[in-house]
């Protein structure tokens, strides 16, 4: 028997045997359903990324407000588009290094100011526009200007000139930045032609897919493009992105066969939906993180020991356990987890205490007045229920907390960064630079907890300059330390990305740095 | 002029009062609510630069009224004018949307309103007997019952379980209109079972009111069978408080079924105008809202129109 399915294996790998012909075939020869299905996928993988088929996405987080514009994206849906019509500069691999995509290499000079990014040559828009420098140039330029509302625009400032060089494209920067290959990495940065100067939203791109049909908060369809620069990307016929914004309507368009791919399951389900037969749930340790966020420049939050005291008096493994259901890890009062390069693993972990919590409260002589944390569940799925359960343990630890429930409508734009105590989300950032450059820079536009201290932003600018890898390991470690023992931000959990993923798909590989394996399910992945 | 073209015309000038005075209003409450577009679209990234650039370009910045009088001035001429989230055309966009949700309003009446009607009529044939009673259970129960948990019952067990219809009602131009009618089932039975329930206990209890006359009972004597004497006898005169019923309940189909939409992923209008409110994208829900309003002023006016028409004595005046 064994030799007969060794033999029918190799079929598989050779191409002869349909996955139902071999199902069947081992169910002759008395091999468990669940047995034979790996035998089949495991011959299937030997055979390597297999092209064709219709590819569909299940996606959360796309509205018929949204445009094709990468300046513009903000949520999940955009983000996927951006992916399947475009390249940037470099990615961000899965083990944290910098991948080429149109630039071949990047150099940094000595004292990393000037940055040379060297352009594949031959590299075709869908409009048939052959890439040049001057593109590329366009589109740093679209993104960083002064009239520009791009997402990225916060990443792109320090630079101080840009400029197309034949077949380079080179920055110079204000200050030195060691992690400059990253900020180009950012999903915004997709190379237009001629930027998107003219047609911004025309969703033209380098991409290994072509937009076919665009309707917004509905579907938005990609079929193969044939001269991508790369053959190796792009193993489908055709891409289509279904918006299902309502979770167990994608829950049950994965389970149907409906769609191959979702995001964003739920996590109080997945353990259920994970033992259907047809699907697997990926639980990805992301660098995301659900937040309480604290103004360090506003009464009561002024104060470091009533900080502290609100820092003990958060139970993180309960709020794991209870919000994320597991799919998840504790948070330590610092925006950085393992899932960052350079970090440092022997920083102390916070531990729940209400005796410290009690002890520094006292010590901060609050007047007992109620402490009023704002939340809505637009902050983060749960966050009305993660700041209940802060609320009960404060108040063990003899800390009015008062929840003020908000709406999730306009969140964003009259909470956050606004009161001076609510939930809060972060993405998180490919580099611990651009976290701490984001939200923790006394000068920084997003700089939420209000943190403003000069021997931070002294360390910060002395790691972007060093280049010796273990000395800057050290700066981070200490200013890791430093926001976790001083700053204004509750850091209880990490979320991780949970995934549904049909089994007729193969090439999954865990990526921390966004969403849907960095959103390259459709390049790297296949129909065995 | 006749009296009935002379009531319509009176009423359609007044509907298009009514329409000025609703996207008034609807412009009045999305420029209260707080936030603009800018930082909708920016949302956690919002930078103080980025949002003064946002709202130059989308014309944020010029007074509420002249920014309403110019979209007025569209409207006269016939365009909606651009989205400000997406630039795209809202003509367009809603035409689309709104074909959708007509298309399922419809398909959904064409099964309920008929089948309430007729329900209504079965069940006071057999009033207080075991028919008359289990149609009002199973339509009191599904009425009941929120829609999206009806929903979520059908996708588990007729699309998952049983695989027969598509959990996702997606429908697209290159689709046959078999394929659309395959597509919408699921939604087209939620609405229907909503529905039903209102309008065949209106039909019941309009026609029991009359079955107390004395024509009814003459009409007994004469020999006739108790379903002709319903059909033909109490059900005409029934037919105005039926009629307005009925009519709500398809402005209800055009209007109010976002939930449906959403659980079943239906393209219509409802999500296209929660997503615009949420992104406090102004010329899109001013479009959504005076289609929606058209719509239940229109559907209204028919319902008193035939009402009029069904009532002999206001047929001809003296």
């Amino acid at each position: 028997m064994n030799e007969q399915l060794t033999h029918m294996s190799k079929q598989v790998t050779a191409g002869k045997l349909t996955r139902r012909e071999f199902m069947g075939k081992a169910a002759a020869l008395g091999v468990s359903a669940a047995i034979a299905s790996n035998m089949f996928a495991e011959a299937a993988r030997a055979a390597g990324p297999k092209k064709g088929g219709d590819l569909k996405f299940g996606l959360q987080g796309g509205e018929s407000t949204n445009s094709l514009d990468p300046a513009t994206y903000a949520s999940s849906v955009p983000f996927q588009n951006g992916k399947q019509f475009g390249d940037q500069l470099v990615e961000v691999a899965p083990d944290g290094t910098i991948e080429p995509r149109l630039a071949e290499s990047v150099e940094g000079s000595a004292d990393a100011k000037v940055w040379t990014f060297k352009l594949r040559q031959g590299v075709e828009f869908h409009n048939g526009k052959t890439m040049t420098s001057d593109d590329v140039l366009k589109t740093m330029q679209r993104h960083s200007n002064e009239d520009s509302k791009s997402g990225a625009l916060g990443i792109m400032k320090g630079i101080e000139s840009m400029k197309a060089d034949g077949d380079n494209f080179q920055v110079t920067l204000t200050e030195p930045n060691a992690d400059l290959p990253y900020l180009m990495a950012d999903y915004h940065l997709i190379i237009q032609p001629d930027g998107g100067m003219d047609n911004p939203a025309a969703g033209i791109g380098t991409g290994p897919y072509k937009l076919e049909v665009d309707e917004p908060g509905v579907r938005h369809l990609f079929t193969k493009n044939e001269n991508h620069w790369n053959s190796d990307f792009g193993n489908f016929d055709s891409v289509e992105v279904v918006v299902i914004n309502d979770a167990t309507a994608r829950t049950a368009a994965l389970q149907s066969g409906q769609v191959h791919a979702v995001n964003r399951v739920e996590p109080k389900v997945a353990d259920l939906l994970g033992r259907a037969p047809n699907l697997t749930v990926h639980s990805t340790a992301g660098r995301g993180h659900y937040v309480f966020i604290m103004h360090c420049d506003t009464a009561p939050f002024d104060n470091n020991e009533l900080r502290t005291a609100l820092k003990y008096a958060i139970n993180r493994a309960e709020l794991v356990d209870k919000v994320l259901r597991g799919y998840g890890s504790i948070g330590n009062d610092m925006p950085i987890n393992a899932a960052y390069p350079l970090f440092d693993e022997t920083i102390e972990q916070r531990e729940f205490s209400i005796e410290k919590a009690a002890e520094h409260y006292k010590k901060s002589g609050h007047d007992g007045s109620p402490i009023i944390l704002r939340v809505a569940d637009g902050a983060f799925p749960g966050a009305v229920d993660a700041a209940a359960l802060f609320q009960q343990t404060a108040a063990q630890a003899g800390i009015p907390l008062e929840i003020k429930r908000e709406p999730n409508d306009g969140y964003w734009s009259e909470v956050w960064n606004v009161q001076p105590f609510c939930a809060s989300y972060w993405g998180g950032r490919p580099v611990q630079d651009q976290m701490y450059s984001t939200a923790y820079l006394s000068t920084a536009d997003w700089n939420d907890t209000r943190f403003k201290v000069q021997a931070f932003d002294d360390m910060l600018f002395a790691a972007k300059a060093e280049l010796d890898v273990e000395k800057r390991k050290s700066i981070y470690s200490q200013m890791g330390r430093m926001v976790r023992d001083e700053g204004g931000l509750i850091c209880p959990m990490f979320n991780d990305f949970v995934e549904g993923i049909s089994n007729q798909l193969d090439g999954w590989e865990s990526d921390p740095t966004q969403e849907m394996m960095n959103g390259n399910i459709s390049r790297k992945m296949w129909f065995v | 002029m006749h009296p009935i073209i002379k009531l319509v015309s009176q009423r359609l000038a007044l509907g298009l009062l009514l329409l000025l005075g609703a996207s008034a209003l609807i412009f009045g409450l999305t420029e209260a609510l707080p936030g603009d577009a800018a930082q909708a679209v920016l949302g956690q990234s919002a930078t103080p630069e980025a949002l003064a650039n946002l709202r130059e370009e989308m014309g944020l910045n010029r007074p509420a009224l002249t920014r309403y009088f110019e979209w007025l001035g569209g409207i006269f001429q016939g365009d909606l004018g651009q989205s400000l989230t997406n630039k795209l055309d809202i003509s367009e966009s809603i035409g689309k949307r709104l074909g959708n949700t007509l298309f399922l309003a419809c398909v959904a009446a064409i099964v309920s309103v008929p089948l309430a009607i007729f329900l209504g009529l079965l069940a006071v044939r057999y009033r207080n007997r075991w028919p008359d009673k289990l149609i009002s259970a199973i339509t009191l129960t599904t009425v009941s019952i929120p829609e999206f948990l009806i929903g979520y019952v059908v996708i588990y067990y007729i699309s998952v379980k049983l695989g027969w219809f598509s959990s996702l009602a997606m429908v697209n131009d290159s689709m046959s209109f078999g394929q659309k009618l395959n597509a919408i089932a699921l939604p087209a039975f939620v609405l229907t079972l909503v529905v039903l329930a209102q309008m065949m206990r209106m039909t019941r209890a309009a026609i029991l009111n009359l079955m107390q006359s004395a024509y009814i009972e003459t009409a007994e004597l004469k020999g006739l069978s108790t379903f002709q004497v319903i059909a033909r006898h109490a059900f005409p005169n029934a037919i105005s408080p039926i009629v307005n019923v009925v009519m709500l309940n398809l402005a209800y189909l055009v209007v109010g079924v976002v939930v449906v939409e959403v659980v079943f992923v239906y393209p219509g209008m409802g999500q296209y105008l929660v997503d615009a409110v949420t992104k406090r994208d102004v010329p899109v829900v001013l479009a959504c809202g005076v289609v929606f309003a058209a719509v239940y002023i229109g559907l209204n006016m028919v319902a008193d129109i035939v009402s009029i028409l069904a009532n002999p004595r206001l047929r001809h005046p003296k």
